[in-house]
């Protein structure tokens, strides 16, 4: 039998207040692939931060290559041969490929060298990158490329990947799964931690499954289906929502010729986007972050006031000047991408949260005094009508999970009856059982005759709910298509920004298809 | 291996909330009692010279409210301003200004007020006071100027030009080229409340600031705006709470009750115009507003404490022959060991190495 690769038997790690990890062994074995499965709060992250010598584990031991290792820190773990990449990039946007990956380096070679050694590395695992260019002027894809060559010049022999995926085209991630496939076949092996299950069950050979800080199984995801995962990470039965066939009416959101501009080099100027939205359906953006997302969803919120009044229409009135609470008051509701930070204040409760933006179409204040018990009433409504778990109205918003947060916040703007509702990343990073109430709002609301427009990078997600799809690319919106008249894949090459050759189809009205 | 480690709580915790200042407080008198030692003192006797004799007599405790009066009212504006992100440091000035408007109207109308004169005299300072923070208003609502900065010099154009008045046009024409005004007459000062006391009107418009600005942060959308900008502007943002009403809204607020102190000062204990109408009250009201918890109760709590803090230091030098700066020295301290206080709130110390994983233990 051979060795494995890394084996942690019994690891356990409180923080105050909770058990991260509680008895968690865990064997990895050379060359699989290996994924770690589990909600929000499950206990992955710390038990990789373990690994990585982020953290310390509280009891249990950790052997490598059957010898047992103290890892004190990523610098420990880095010389054992343990490499991660990481959710979120460390990189210098001013400074060059090679320069960002000599930074990662224990022990940096001469430029040249380095260079010589990234493009040999780049072209071995079919990841295009060249060393002199900076990182401000690579995508989201390419950026990930530099994060994992720098782990691969290390010759690692486990490499972690948290959530790689989340930020990747279809056609990017395939490319990853190739390179990481070679990887595994030269005996490396991947830890892979993601929400996604379908890839899972393309990519990974084992999984392990956490929930509450215990190991509650292990399976074969080849073997699976990404609903049987999602039902052992939760531990109860999944209801998928149902879409029922839409029945639209007018227009309750017009764009028409949607510029932007702004200061901010960083930003994304939007060029001449135009859609509409109707009453009783749900219109689904994609893209990949960084292509404008945020720009249109401030044009819409009204937190950025824009050069023509008529640019936006809510039920035929001209919106553009008009602040987020004018929009409000024509019947828009808005769940912005960072829930905590912008959808809710962490340090105030929820009743306290209910009222930033319910204030408009609830009777919550009144001559200028806040009504605390009415704002606590539509809080307690809130949580009982969309099974927010907390502890009750008091509890502050920074006390909820990331999905009940959310569930919290699509409530408190589905129960304002509103005629239009924009939603950025419904459920990015909420686990399986919230996303699947979370879509289910969604339709009841578009169905009850609000107009609905979801943006989001989670292709899987704009599929179930949404009945015409367009993607946002480089500020520029293609025309939609009905999703049952597309692919993920035709899809795919818009958010890649292969426009040229969809738009040639797109002058075409719809139907054709 | 031994060491001091500090280690998230997760949450807030409720009791150093209130235990922090509590423990500042206790850590100043410590530190003043090494310091007077030091100096060759007996530590007991300075200590009690400083914050125990003061407070043994009717006329000492009357002095303690009329120096918490002036603080209460800057520090409650500040305050209000502090949880919108907006940083005040120039109450010093706006007191300045209300003492110079407020004072100059009764220097205006010498010799013909009736009972109208004192009522005008409150809205002048207040509207001095507001004036002079609508400039760093102003400044930073159109040029995204730094409050701090800002509204922190002005206060020197304040202090100068207040020396200007009194070696110029406020000085009285009797009174010997002296830099001073006139003292004003019976009807452009402020009543006193307690007889054998300095005590004056002003403390019940402290109070009633202190009432004003608790309903105002509690209880009303406009307050509910400040705290939401200043906890989380992202979101202020989403909720459609424009930032630059608030701006305009806390800076007159904090300048008008500055200038109201500012006016307190001459038409009260002072009764004329001088060229240092105030000790630091301005400044020493951003100690009093976090010492307070910037909660309006609490700002009347640490007003007090930071009142004794004046006179004991007034004491400390004629009783002990102690230099001015005593007073500062432990002001400074104060808030130094209440800031440090603070990381209790969050933090909890941990003695002793940690726990290391039982395999590689060292025991």
């Amino acid at each position: 039998m051979t060795v494995p690769r890394l084996e942690l038997s019994s690891i356990s790690k409180r923080f105050p207040g909770c058990l991260a990890n509680d008895d968690v062994s865990l064997t990895l074995l050379p060359g699989e692939i290996h994924a770690l499965l589990g909600e929000n709060g499950a206990g992955k992250s710390t038990l990789v931060k373990i690994i990585y010598g982020v953290q310390q584990a509280d009891s249990g031991t950790i052997l490598w290559e059957g010898q047992p290792v103290v890892i004190k820190d990523p610098h420990a773990a880095r010389r054992l041969g343990i490499g991660m990449v990481f959710q979120h990039f460390s990189l210098f946007d001013t400074l060059t490929v090679a320069e960002n990956i000599a930074l990662g380096l224990e022990r940096p070679p001469p430029m040249r060298d380095l260079e010589q050694k990234i493009r040999a590395v780049s072209e071995r695992y079919g990841l295009t990158l060249d060393p002199a260019r900076h990182i401000h002027t690579l995508s989201v894809g390419e950026r990930q490329r530099v994060e994992i060559v720098r782990c691969l010049l290390q010759d690692p022999r486990l490499l972690i990947m948290d959530e790689p995926t989340s930020v990747l085209t279809p056609q990017e991630v395939e490319r990853l799964f190739a390179t990481l496939r070679r990887l595994s076949d030269e005996g490396c092996t991947i830890l892979y931690i993601s929400h996604k299950l379908e890839e899972i069950r393309a990519l990974c050979t084992r999984a392990t499954v956490l929930r509450g800080g215990r190991v509650v199984g292990a399976c074969d995801p080849r073997r699976e289906s990404a609903r049987s995962m999602a039902e052992m990470m939760i531990g109860a039965t999944l209801t998928a929502p149902t879409r029922p066939a839409a029945e639209t009416g007018g227009a309750t959101l017009e764009v028409r010729h949607l510029s932007t501009t702004s200061d901010d080099p960083f930003a994304t100027n939007l060029k001449d986007v135009s859609f509409e939205v109707r009453a009783g359906e749900i219109l689904g953006i994609a893209g990949v972050a960084g292509n404008g997302q945020a720009e249109l969803l401030a044009a819409l919120s009204g937190e950025a006031i824009l050069a023509d009044d008529g640019a936006v229409r809510i039920r035929g009135q001209a919106a553009g000047h008009l602040d987020p609470r004018r929009r409000r008051a024509l019947g828009l509701a808005f769940v912005p991408e960072e829930r905590l930070g912008r959808g809710a204040v962490p340090e105030l409760s929820l009743s306290e949260n209910a009222i930033l933006s319910g204030y408009v179409a609830e009777p919550l204040v009144r001559r200028g005094l806040v009504h605390f018990g009415r704002a606590r009433s539509f809080a307690e409504r809130i949580i009982s009508g969309f099974n927010v778990v907390a502890h009750g109205h008091k509890a502050e918003a920074r006390s909820l999970s990331g999905g009940n947060l959310q569930k919290f916040i699509i409530g408190r703007e589905i129960l304002q009856k509103p005629s239009l509702l924009v939603v950025g990343q419904p459920t990015w990073g909420v686990d399986a059982g919230a996303a699947a109430a979370i879509h289910q709002a969604l339709i009841d609301l578009a169905r009850g005759g609000a107009a609905v427009l979801v943006i989001s990078q989670d292709l899987d997600e704009l599929f179930v709910l949404s009945d015409r799809i367009a993607v946002l690319f480089h500020g520029r919106l293609s025309e939609s298509r009905p999703t049952h008249h597309t692919t993920v894949e035709e899809i795919g090459l818009l958010m890649g920004g292969l426009f040229g050759a969809a738009t040639g189809a797109e002058e075409v009205p719809h139907g054709t298809a | 291996m031994s060491m001091i480690r500090l280690e998230p709580r997760g949450q807030a915790s409720p009791l150093w909330v209130y235990g922090a200042p509590l423990l500042a407080v206790a850590l100043t008198l410590a530190s003043g009692f090494v310091l007077f030692w030091a100096m060759g003192f007996n530590p007991v006797a300075a200590l009690r010279a400083f914050f125990v004799e003061p407070l043994t007599s009717a006329r000492g405790i009357g002095e303690l409210v009329v120096k918490a009066t002036p603080l209460t009212l800057c520090a409650v504006g500040l305050a209000v301003g502090f949880r919108a992100n907006v940083w005040n440091i120039g109450a010093e000035g706006q007191l300045t200004l209300g003492a110079i408007t407020g004072g100059g109207l009764a220097l205006a109308f010498y010799g013909e007020g009736g009972w109208w004169l004192l009522p005008l005299m409150v809205l002048g300072g207040i509207a001095g006071g507001m004036a002079w923070a609508a400039i760093p208003a102003f400044l930073r609502t159109r040029f995204n100027a730094s409050e701090i900065l800002t509204s922190l010099m002005l206060t020197y154009v304040a202090l100068l030009l207040l020396s200007y008045l009194v070696h110029g046009p406020y000085r009285d024409p009797d009174g010997f080229a002296f830099p001073e005004s006139r003292l004003f007459e019976e009807a452009a000062t402020l009543p006193v409340l307690v007889t054998g006391t300095r005590v004056h009107l002003g403390a019940l418009f402290a109070l009633a600031a202190v009432a004003g600005c608790w309903v105002l942060i509690a209880r009303t959308f406009i307050g509910f705006q400040i705290r939401v900008i200043g906890l989380t502007p992202a979101a202020a943002g989403y909720a459609g709470f424009k930032e630059k009403k608030i701006i305009w809204l806390t800076l007159l607020l904090s300048g008008g009750l500055s200038g109201l102190a500012g006016l307190g000062e001459v038409a009260g204990p002072i009764g004329q115009i001088v060229p240092t109408v105030s000790p630091g009250y301005g400044f020493t009201a951003i100690i009093v507003a976090f010492l307070g918890r910037l909660h309006p109760l609490g700002i009347v709590l640490a007003a007090l404490l930071m009142a004794l803090s004046f006179i004991g230091g007034e004491a400390a030098q004629i009783g002990l022959g102690l230099p001015k700066a005593i007073t500062g020295v432990f002001q400074g301290m104060l808030l130094f060991f209440l800031l440090g206080s603070d990381v209790l709130i969050r933090y909890r110390v941990r003695i002793g190495a940690r726990k290391t994983v039982s395999q590689g233990a060292t025991a």
